[in-house]
């Protein structure tokens, strides 16, 4: 006896948990699916969650959402092997009501998030991996699940199986990602005493700063790393593309190795103890590399589009924005009664018209520009780090001279003229 | 309650194919360093059939005084036999302290005479002591998978009752000759009270070395990766004559039965010597082998926390190492051996 | 038709809690509550005696809120119906005090549809120590069956039943009245991977839960730390040994260095089954 759902939804991460909350709280018969032991059990974020697209979902989430920290403070930091060069932001408005964002910890938060959906009547069920989607007459209409009597039916299934989807693979709605399309980030979580964090990252009870780190933090490697502040632990972590990590033949633990013994680093996690290791994939493509989203009885949402910002580290708020876009659709095509492609495929028109695909095309070329172009991982952080060190040290020479002389290290005319078309190429992608 | 009534140490003597079990000679030795802190008497409790003549023995190991119970209805251990003839003993002599061994029959015996006396029973204790005056038995356990200590008060209930690990306390050497006093008892229970009946005993005639009276225990753990690699700690375990141990993650891969399982949920062993190949040394594991004479763990992973439970280590790949080491063993004893001839 | 009750706990996955170095407690939330190991095969067992001789399943806890997870977890392994107890007033409860609770649980259970067998899971995996079972067992005047690894057969009109009992070096073979209680041990079956069905069924269950008020005849002093004559007086950590030598060099010099070792304690190997001594 296999049941027949409305809609299922594979993967209760934030792309599958909004679609399925939103869709419950219509009255509809969703199932949502999980492989993990509970939501959020085998999920990994660096963990910035943006206020706005989680209070689209959940008005005032705040005030009882397991978080760690609001974010008071944003840094940027661009590191050489033993300098860096930081630019940040402080603002006390983002200390309160309704905050700016937050960070979070995806075991406790997706769990949390999931018991929501399950309030509004969705269906939960853990521990059980959806192995294929089961396509009938070209269209989708049910899960086949690795359970004894596993077979499920449904109207729509919505495949929010996260990065490197397996299912939308299947259904030949993208290739093997290239290892120029996903980075593979590893963190860790560490643990160190409130107290003591709000000391070293000089904040208030329970504020938050995030740090974003370039450079040397990868080695000079295309990616980034990170270190945040949560209650009682820090998450630091870093991140590069899969075809840098070849290239270079590094391990990414090893990264994370060096980024800890970082002296730019070390001080802030001094004395904590690393409670939890994780490591997860982010599809960093961007707009060329997302895949088709719509099918007959089946949508694609969160990182199995592969809707990641990788400029700006966003990615949770992409995934729920377009789980509550796909339920959107849904809605649609239970009231015409007509789950075609062609019906399902407003979700898609939604999705490129909202912020979510206006960023997609914006930062398309981002990525790739910085992977073609190592020069300003390898090069350019350096030397503003040269620079920086040489205009701050007083050793008696004018403001005027270290100028001039910081310009004569840049190199021949030849090497100053490239400085300057990729620092345009770089805001011309980024801007 | 009035606590003035009660007084004496006693030990539940288990008895098994008419010989006394281990831990009940063990448990006399604990239970005479509690009597002489608390200067009062230490006795044992010694229930089956034809078991009378074992109470001499029982006074060589320490036993000032022992109760007996003997006859047929106590042929085979059954839980409402043994407990009425307990519950009665007490309620006539009013002891302050009863152990028993934590095997399978002390353990449910003293559950059910908890319930029905009713007082507190600490389980799996591994230290006593007491309190000189007031007679407060400090009865110390792991709990939580081994992962912590904890100390069990009974404050309020007289007689304090634990069950005792086997392998943990020490039995005295035997006094031969040494004589105490001998009562017999009678239990009032009748057959047709009985609701159970023991059908069938089935002992596992294994000539194998039974693993918690083995000298030599050579145990493998996850490390051997498969049931095919942990042959190796059979070879081993043939070439030395030991019996063969194991981690719970081997017994739950199937590798070999639970009967080789060391630690918590295991046996406790105390071998004179303890290999842990291959074995990571969870606490879990180590609160089962800790005690053992020699510990020489092999394993790969230099940072292993079996090492810092270990007298010798061995850092290194246990299908080089223990073949080697098989293979040099055989040689050198061949050698003595010709030697001695 | 049998009617058997499972009394199940919720634990924390001590295979995998860690310890404050600093305050020597343990850290619960870095432990995720799990059923108790043991239970899972108790409530297996159930499910197949229901399959064998025709019932029902019901599942007993006494625990807090959460704890209806570990319910829900039962009704995946295929049990029919779940109670759960759950009251400030049982906290605290040492084994004593959760058997009697469990115990007054059982006799509401009863009015429902009779007992006809209780089983426990052989210990839990934090308390360790396998009392609760045979306390029960005591209070409702029922033979305790205890280390059972075998449920031979079950006779509900002649109302007896049959099982294993394992023991040190083998296992006897018992015939009891029925209603009775079994503790079982894990190796009594392997607990398979739940069918769709039940997960969904699990899924949308929600099982009854009791206060102290809503059982009947309920002694107050006798429930949680009032009821419990052992008190957790002190806790600390297992002392950590500091390791010992570590034998250097290449696989022949380590192993050269293993045997002297070994050859000093050479009394120990004239042993019977070995094949030490090739001649
Ligand atoms: C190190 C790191 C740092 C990041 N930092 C940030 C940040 O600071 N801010 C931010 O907004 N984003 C960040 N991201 C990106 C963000 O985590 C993702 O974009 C977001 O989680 C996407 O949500 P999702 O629901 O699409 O996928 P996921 O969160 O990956 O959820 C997918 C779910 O599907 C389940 N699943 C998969 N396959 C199956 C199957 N076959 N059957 C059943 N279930 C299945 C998985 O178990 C999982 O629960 C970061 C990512 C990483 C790796
Ligand atoms: C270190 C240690 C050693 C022990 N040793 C022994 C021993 O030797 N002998 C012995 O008899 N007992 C002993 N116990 C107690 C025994 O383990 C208990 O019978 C049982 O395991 C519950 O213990 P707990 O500490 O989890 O109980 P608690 O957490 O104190 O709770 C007791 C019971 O009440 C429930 N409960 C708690 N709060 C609530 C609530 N708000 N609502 C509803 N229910 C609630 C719990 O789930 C539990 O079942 C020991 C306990 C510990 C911690
Ligand atoms: N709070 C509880 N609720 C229901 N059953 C329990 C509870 N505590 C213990 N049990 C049962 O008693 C067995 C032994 O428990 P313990 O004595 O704590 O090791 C468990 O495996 C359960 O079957």
């Amino acid at each position: 006896m296999s049941e027949k759902f409305d809609v299922i939804v594979v993967g209760a991460g934030p792309a599958g948990i909004s679609c399925a909350y939103e869709l419950a709280k219509a009255g509809v018969n969703v199932l949502l699916i999980e492989r993990g032991e509970y939501p959020g059990s085998k999920n990994v974020m660096g963990g910035v969650l943006y206020r706005k697209m989680m209070e689209d979902v959940i008005p005032e989430f705040w005030k009882e959402a397991p978080l760690e920290r609001p974010i008071v403070e944003q840094r940027f930091m661009m590191m050489d092997k033993e300098s860096a060069v930081t630019v940040g932001y402080k603002g006390m408005e983002w200390g309160q009501e309704p905050y700016n964002n937050f960070t979070v910890l995806r075991a406790k938060f997706d769990q949390w998030f999931a018991g929501k959906a399950v309030e509004q009547g969705a269906l939960l069920v853990n521990e059980t991996v959806v192995l294929e989607c089961i396509v009938e007459n070209g269209k989708v209409v049910g899960v086949r699940t690795d359970r004894p009597d596993g077979d499920l039916y449904a109207d729509v299934v919505v495949l929010a199986d996260g990065v490197n989807s397996l299912l939308a693979k299947s259904l030949g709605f993208h290739k093997e990602f290239r290892p120029d399309e996903v980075a593979l980030a590893t963190m860790e979580i560490i643990k160190l005493d409130k107290k003591t964090i709000e000391d070293r990252f000089n904040l208030e009870e329970n504020q938050g700063t995030t740090i974003e780190l370039f450079g040397d933090a990868t080695k000079g490697i295309l990616g980034t790393g990170f270190l945040y502040t949560n209650k009682d632990t820090l998450s630091l972590g870093v991140g590069s593309l899969l075809s840098g990590l070849i290239k270079h033949k590094i391990k990414p633990y090893e990264l994370l190795e060096y980024v800890k013994n970082h002296p730019m680093i070390r001080p802030y996690i001094a004395g904590g103890e690393p409670v939890e290791y994780l490591a997860h994939m982010i599809p960093e493509g961007g707009y060329k590399s997302m895949p088709k989203v719509a099918g007959n009885g089946v949508l694609v949402v969160g990182d199995a589009a592969q809707l990641v910002n990788a400029i700006h580290r966003e990615g949770s708020n992409l995934a729920m924005k377009s789980g509550q876009f796909a339920a959107e659709a849904v809605l649609l095509a239970k009231e015409r009664d007509d789950y075609s492609e062609a019906t399902l495929n407003h979700y898609k028109t939604r999705l490129m018209s909202s912020f979510v695909g206006q960023d997609m095309k914006k930062y398309k070329d981002s990525t790739h520009h910085f992977d073609k172009f190592p020069q300003y991982f390898d090069k350019y952080i350096p030397m503003v780090n040269k620079a920086a060190s040489q205009m701050f040290t007083v050793d008696g020479s004018s403001k005027w001279e270290k100028q001039k002389k910081i310009w004569r290290d840049v190199g021949t005319a030849g090497e100053k003229f490239k400085l300057a078309r990729d620092a345009y190429r770089a805001w011309k992608v980024m801007k | 309650m009035s606590f003035e009534e009660y007084s004496g140490i006693w030990v539940f003597i288990e008895v098994k194919d008419g010989e006394v079990v281990l831990v009940s000679l063990e448990l006399l030795g604990a239970g005479k360093e509690l009597a002489d802190k608390r200067g009062t008497e230490l006795a044992g409790v010694l229930i089956g059939e034809n078991v009378t003549h074992l109470a001499a023995s029982l006074f060589e190991y320490g036993a000032d005084t022992v109760y007996v119970y003997d006859d047929t209805i106590f042929k085979n251990y059954r839980t409402e036999s043994y407990m009425k003839a307990l519950l009665e003993c007490c309620q006539k002599y009013k002891p302050e302290v009863i152990l028993y061994g934590a095997t399978s029959t002390g353990k449910d015996l003293a559950s059910a005479v908890a319930t029905d006396l009713p007082t507190g029973l600490t389980a799996d204790s591994t230290i006593l002591d007491i309190e000189e005056d007031t007679g407060l038995l400090l009865a110390s356990r792991p709990a939580f998978g081994g992962n912590i200590m904890a100390t069990i008060l009974c404050k309020k209930y007289r007689p304090q009752m634990a069950t005792v690990r086997p392998k943990v306390m020490k039995a005295l050497t035997p006094e031969p000759g040494r004589k105490g006093q001998l009562i017999e008892e009678t239990a009032s229970i009748k057959e047709e009270d009985i609701r159970t009946k023991v059908l069938e005993i089935v002992q596992f005639t294994t000539q194998k070395v039974r693993i918690d009276e083995a000298d030599i225990v050579v145990a493998g753990g996850k490390g051997l990766g498969s049931e095919k690699g942990f042959q190796v700690v059979h070879d081993l375990a043939e070439t030395l004559g030991g019996a063969v141990g194991a981690s719970r993650d081997v017994v739950e891969a199937g590798w070999v039965e639970h009967h080789h399982q060391v630690g918590q949920t295991g046996l406790t062993v105390t071998p004179k010597i303890y290999f842990a190949i291959g074995i990571s040394g969870a606490i879990q594991h180590i609160v089962g082998m800790q005690n053992s004479g020699l510990i020489i763990a092999i394993n790969n992973d230099p940072e292993a926390p079996i090492f810092q439970s270990s007298h010798y280590g061995i850092v290194g790949d246990a299908f080089e190492i223990v073949p080697l080491l098989i293979q040099q063993f055989k040689q050198a004893f061949n050698q003595e051996v010709v030697d001695h001839v | 038709m049998l009617h058997i009750v499972a009394c199940i706990k919720q634990v924390p996955d001590t295979k995998i809690i860690k310890m404050n170095p600093k305050t020597n407690t343990m850290d619960r939330a870095s432990a995720p509550a799990i059923l108790n190991p043991y239970d899972a095969h108790a409530v297996e067992e159930a499910v197949r005696l229901k399959k064998r001789y025709g019932g029902t399943v019901s599942v007993l806890t006494m625990g807090p809120p959460p704890a209806v997870k570990a319910i829900k977890k039962c009704i995946e392994i295929g049990a029919d119906e779940g109670y759960m107890i759950s009251d400030r007033a049982f906290a605290g409860a040492d084994t004593l005090a959760t058997s009697y609770a469990l115990t007054k649980a059982i006799e509401k259970i009863s009015q429902i549809k009779p007992v006809d067998l209780i089983i426990c899971g052989k210990m839990t995996i934090d308390g360790d120590t396998g009392q609760v079972g045979p306390g029960i067992a005591r209070r409702l005047d029922m033979p305790p069956l205890t280390s059972v690894n075998k449920i031979k057969e079950i006779n509900v009109e002649e109302g007896y039943a049959i099982v294993h009992r394992k023991l040190e070096d083998g296992y006897e073979v018992i015939q009891s009245t029925m209603p009775c209680l079994m503790s079982v041990e894990k190796e009594i079956n392997e607990v398979p991977y739940s069918s769709m069905t039940n997960m969904l069924k699990a899924a949308r269950y929600q099982p009854v839960i009791w206060a102290v008020a809503d059982l009947e005849d309920v002694e107050r002093t006798q429930l949680g730390l009032k009821g419990s004559p052992t008190i957790v007086s002190k806790v600390w950590a297992p002392t950590k040994p500091s390791g010992g030598e570590m034998l250097e060099g290449d696989a022949a010099v380590q192993t050269e260095k293993l045997l002297n070792l070994l050859l000093e304690k050479k009394e120990l190997f004239a042993v019977k089954g070995g094949s030490a001594v090739e001649l």
